[in-house]
């Protein structure tokens, strides 16, 4: 597959893309992240009769939240809190939190950058109590 | 009705690998099913960074301990895509062998677990017996048992001679004979079929809304195996999905039962067509790009997502393996089934805990 | 029906020679081809440390000035890597497998 075969959008787009992908019965493949010098890259891949599509935002490095597709596909909660250990990336709407707890490791972000975690948005008092994700040992 | 939580795991007799799930119970059943993993996080990703693609390999072969040859074998075509090698043909029956052999040995490895999780230790014990004949045909070839170590990025390391293979084929025949006889005990024993049946059923609109793979997919009736894609030899190989529609425990044991078959079925047809020649060539220079790489794997599809940028490390190597994505159904149908039933219910998704954390 | 598939195979099984070895008292048989030990000839190795470089898991060490050659049997996962990479084939996998070691330990030659 080369890369052409992936759909760059804008963060904003994102909800609407995957929603559009659910409509159209995919499955939900995986979600990927990967650390670029300028940020992560998120990758969501979807399979209908066994092609492959997918969709990609880049998060920047200045604290952008992702938004969480977990309302659209069940499964995807798995591998965004994955890449919320993993990466040190804010993700909001979870439908279930481990806050960082979902994997133990010993650095606390192995593939975050240097800078801490953003603090979630103010607004939701309820939700922004679970934010940033917390690895302590 | 008061609840109790019970926890489940890590060390638990019927978990070969550690999750741990809380249960939280009602009288007897149980109404939610928490998850939490990441006891054997390891961190192989990352290790991408150290060690370059050619090394890397073995490492990749080390995610799982039991489907290791296929992703040896995902791992080297994605690597291929990258650098646009193309491997020569004996190299990819060869490829194809192995990796069905590996599917024969897990699918043994996990009916003989199933029955041990029933309690059957007559049956465990002679799912392992005929996976150990497996085991023996594989380290004649590969010159290992689990950790095969025979692809390589641009062919495979050794060849089976063709006066090995008369050999081979006639194992096999009577492996087959002796896996019938196992089988038709799954799908036979009353006392199987009670502790199996209507035991955790996903219905077919629901493995495929939660991203199920493999034998789990397939037992809810979607014809989904990658192999279908037609990688390596299953270009000339046909392969029909096996399909059941119960989507119940027993159902996913008799997908694997006949894929045992199917399988032996596969290598026949290899060893009849391999073309003989060459078995590697030299691949020069270092991977660039962008590839999404999917296989069969004995307990489902499995992506292999690398990018890399010209220099001999990955810049981000990642895995998703079938057992991540099967974790969602099983949280799924936890919740409402009996307590007994948990661990039939947890094995049936053939748990590989290790290559799901990496 | 169902109860007497079990019961004849197990029955069959009863009375047949078991498949099993019993292991410390008889050896385990060798199969031919298999990648067990890593041994070193000596004669020709020219201490290019190509193999230690290679090596996935760092268990090869060579000392290029005092020509020494040591390996840390634990940490070998009998790849072949080295064997392959070794430009004057001084290495090779053998059929057999070390003996069972209690201390990690560099063997030097
Ligand atoms: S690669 Fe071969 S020749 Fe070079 S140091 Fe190792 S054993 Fe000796
Ligand atoms: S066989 Fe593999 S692990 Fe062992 S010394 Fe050689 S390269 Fe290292």
């Amino acid at each position: 597959m080369s890369p052409d075969a992936i759909d760059i959008v804008p963060l904003e787009a994102l909800l609407e893309r995957v929603k559009e992908k659910r409509d159209r019965g995919c499955r939900l493949v995986q979600i990927s992240a990967a650390r670029l010098p300028e940020g992560v890259e998120v990758t969501y891949s979807f399979d209908l009769k066994n092609r492959l599509s997918n969709v990609r935002v880049l998060l920047p490095d200045d604290g952008t939240r992702l938004p969480s597709i977990s309302a659209i596909f069940g499964c995807a909660v798995l591998y965004e809190n994955e890449i919320q250990d993993l990466f040190g990336v804010g993700i909001d709407g979870l439908a279930l939190d481990f806050k960082g707890k979902f994997y133990r490791t010993t650095v606390r972000f192995p593939f975050g950058s240097t800078k801490a975690p953003a603090p979630p948005p103010a607004p939701p008092a309820a939700t922004a109590a679970a934010g940033p994700p917390q690895n302590t040992n | 009705m008061a609840r109790t939580v019970i926890p489940f795991g890590p060390q638990h007799p019927v978990l070969p690998e550690p999750v741990h799930l809380d249960l939280v119970i009602e009288d007897e059943k149980v109404v939610e099913a928490r998850p939490s993993i990441g006891f054997i996080h390891r961190g192989l990703e990352k290790l991408a960074e150290k060690k370059d693609y050619n090394e890397f390999l073995f490492v990749a072969e080390r995610i799982c301990g039991i489907c290791s040859a296929i992703h040896g074998q995902t791992y080297c075509q994605a690597v291929e895509t990258l650098m646009n090698v193309s491997v020569p043909p004996r190299a990819v029956y060869l490829r194809t062998i192995w990796g069905e052999l590996s599917r024969i040995h897990s699918h043994l490895l996990w009916l003989g677990l199933m029955a041990d999780g029933m309690g059957f230790e007559n049956l465990f014990m002679h799912s392992w017996r005929i996976r150990e004949r497996v085991l023996n045909i594989i380290e004649a070839t590969t010159g290992a048992r689990v950790i095969f170590g025979v692809c390589k990025v641009g062919g495979v390391r050794r060849d089976i001679e063709p006066d090995a293979i008369p050999g081979i084929l006639a194992e096999l025949d009577s492996i087959e004979k002796d896996m019938r006889d196992v089988t038709k005990v799954f799908l036979n024993d009353k006392s199987v079929k009670a502790r199996l049946c209507g035991v955790g059923v996903v219905s077919k609109q629901e493995a495929w809304d939660l991203g199920a793979v493999g034998p789990m997919l397939r037992a809810s009736g979607v014809a989904q195996d990658m192999r279908t894609l037609g990688y390596a030899a299953f270009s000339d190989i046909p392969v029909v999905p096996i399909t059941r529609t119960e989507g119940d425990c027993y159902a996913r044991c008799a997908v694997r039962c006949e894929e045992l078959f199917q399988s032996v079925e596969i290598i026949r047809q290899a060893f009849n067509r391999i073309p003989p020649g060459e078995i590697a060539i030299k691949v020069t220079g270092n991977p660039a790009g962008e590839t999404i790489t999917r296989t069969e794997q004995p307990r489902g599809e499995v992506v292999y997502h690398l990018k890399a940028n010209g220099t001999k490390h990955l810049q981000r190597f990642r895995v998703r393996t079938p057992t991540f994505a099967n974790l969602p159904v099983m949280l799924k149908i936890l919740p409402g089934c009996d307590l007994a039933d948990v661990p039939m219910i947890v094995l049936t998704i053939d748990p590989c805990i290790s290559c799901t954390e990496r | 029906m169902g109860y007497f598939q079990m019961s004849r195979l197990a029955l069959k099984w009863a009375l047949t020679k078991p498949p099993t070895s019993r292991y410390p008292f008889e050896p385990r048989k060798v199969i031919p081809g298999s990648r067990g030990r890593l041994v070193f000839t000596k004669d020709n190795c020219v201490y290019c440390t190509v193999c230690a470089k290679r090596c996935p898991t760092g268990a090869l060490l060579v000392h290029r000035a005092e020509k020494k050659w040591a390996i840390d049997r634990l940490r070998c996962i009998s790849c072949g890597y080295c064997v392959e990479v070794c430009p004057k084939k001084s290495l090779e996998l053998a059929g057999d497998h070390a003996a069972p070691v209690a201390a990690r330990a560099r063997e030097f030659t």
